[in-house]
């Protein structure tokens, strides 16, 4: 039973792969239409009719059974402000022990990196795999390996763009880098820091155009500060965890609240999600854009 | 005082529902994109009004800035998938200014 015949079966009509495709409306846009689009037009062609009904009907009880889930839920939750006996206890926990445990002035930085760090790596691995997914699609390599010539006015020599950026970008870089490194005192954190960083990289690949962007981060030095944040999380993290639960002392200690080496492990750690937020960013903007480093 | 800054709260708020909904609704997809960029920036201000600074640089950077860019990227890509143009009709005169 071939793929098409299963296909068929489940959806209770026959799809007809190897039917001609009509000639589009205009023969300019049918030219240039990729060959991987023929086929997804040819099995909405093929089934457009009944499947856009059932993706309807679908899509509607989807929605009202999401929302009337939801819905209940938030009426059965505590009332805001009244039964706070068993709503705050974590709330209060962390507020009143979370400098004493961690270290960190910044109650944020010491629950997100601290008290709930595995969900922090899960989101850098998630980060990771996106811009793993759209290197992966986009990137021009192989067969179509030259590099797509944008047709677009190049911007990248107006002297006014190039000033402004000269003025403004050290400002953010520097910016960005308290956010980083002061994570665990004041607001900010691996995240907006490395936001941050990211965009002053886009400023200057977009300011100062091909030949200066390539230089900023090629291809390696993504690879190699990627895997080598996202292994320096997963060791740190690692120890800190079975030095915690194991209840053995740890070489890293809390230090003073509100010193910039303190808080353990928390800095070290905003540097390598920041590193890899900001590869990530600067990486898509450079995969969308050029689709090369 | 205290008046003042409900006053600002309450008029943020509004201006974040209008904005929402008119990126959800905006025809053409230029004008969405600056819309969704502004919807963030008026929110990272409401965070900043709630006394969460985190989410506020957070949502500046990330909302406001970088993904308005990667919007327009993909924009112009979409434009030039179908031969030159954006869904929009002046989709190519749009393309040129928007790079940056």
């Amino acid at each position: 039973m071939s793929i098409r015949d299963k296909l068929s079966a489940l959806l209770g009509f026959d799809i007809d792969f190897d039917a001609p495709v009509p000639p589009r409306k205009t023969e300019t846009a049918a030219e240039q239409t990729p060959d991987e689009w023929r086929f997804s037009r040819r099995i909405m062609r093929a089934g457009g009719r009944r499947l856009g009904a059932i993706y309807k009907i679908l899509g509607v009880i989807c929605s009202v059974v999401l929302m009337s889930t939801l819905l209940l839920t938030v009426a059965g939750m505590p009332r805001y402000g009244v039964d706070q006996e068993y709503m705050d206890t974590v709330t209060y926990e962390y507020i009143s022990h979370g400098m004493e445990y961690t270290g960190a002035v910044n109650i944020v930085s010491g629950i997100i990196l601290e008290y709930r760090a595995f969900d922090t790596l899960g989101e850098s691995f998630v980060l990771f795999c996106a811009v793993s997914c759209v290197l992966a699609l986009l990137r021009a390599d192989g067969a179509d390996s030259e590099p797509e010539r944008v047709e677009y006015r190049d911007i990248s020599c107006d002297p006014i763009l190039r000033r402004t950026m000269r003025a403004v970008v050290p400002i953010v870089l520097l910016y960005g880098a308290y956010v980083l490194l002061f994570g665990h005192l004041s607001p900010g954190g691996g995240f907006s820091g490395g936001a941050v960083i990211g965009a002053a990289l886009i400023m200057i690949a977009s300011a100062y155009g091909e030949d200066v962007s390539g230089r900023i981060l090629t291809e390696r030095v993504f690879k190699t500060v990627t895997t080598c944040a996202l292994s320096f999380y997963c060791l740190g993290k690692s120890y800190t965890f079975y030095t915690g639960a194991n209840g053995l002392h740890s070489v890293i200690g809390n230090g003073t609240p509100g010193n910039i080496l303190s808080a353990g492990l928390i800095m070290p750690l905003n540097v390598a999600v920041g590193m890899v937020v900001a590869c990530t960013i600067y990486g898509m903007y450079r995969m969308i854009g050029q689709r090369r480093f | 005082m205290a008046d003042f800054t409900e006053a600002i709260k309450a008029a943020l708020l509004v201006l974040l529902i209008i904005s929402a909904t008119a990126a959800a609704t905006a025809k053409k997809t230029l004008p969405a994109i600056i819309i969704f960029s502004s919807f963030s920036l008026i929110m990272a201000v409401v965070w900043a009004l709630l006394e969460s600074p985190d989410l506020a640089i957070t949502e500046a950077a990330v909302g406001a800035g970088v993904s308005g860019v990667l919007f327009f990227m993909a924009y112009r890509r979409m434009g030039m998938m179908s031969g030159g143009k954006g869904d929009d009709e002046n989709g190519k005169e749009d393309d040129d200014e928007h790079k940056g």
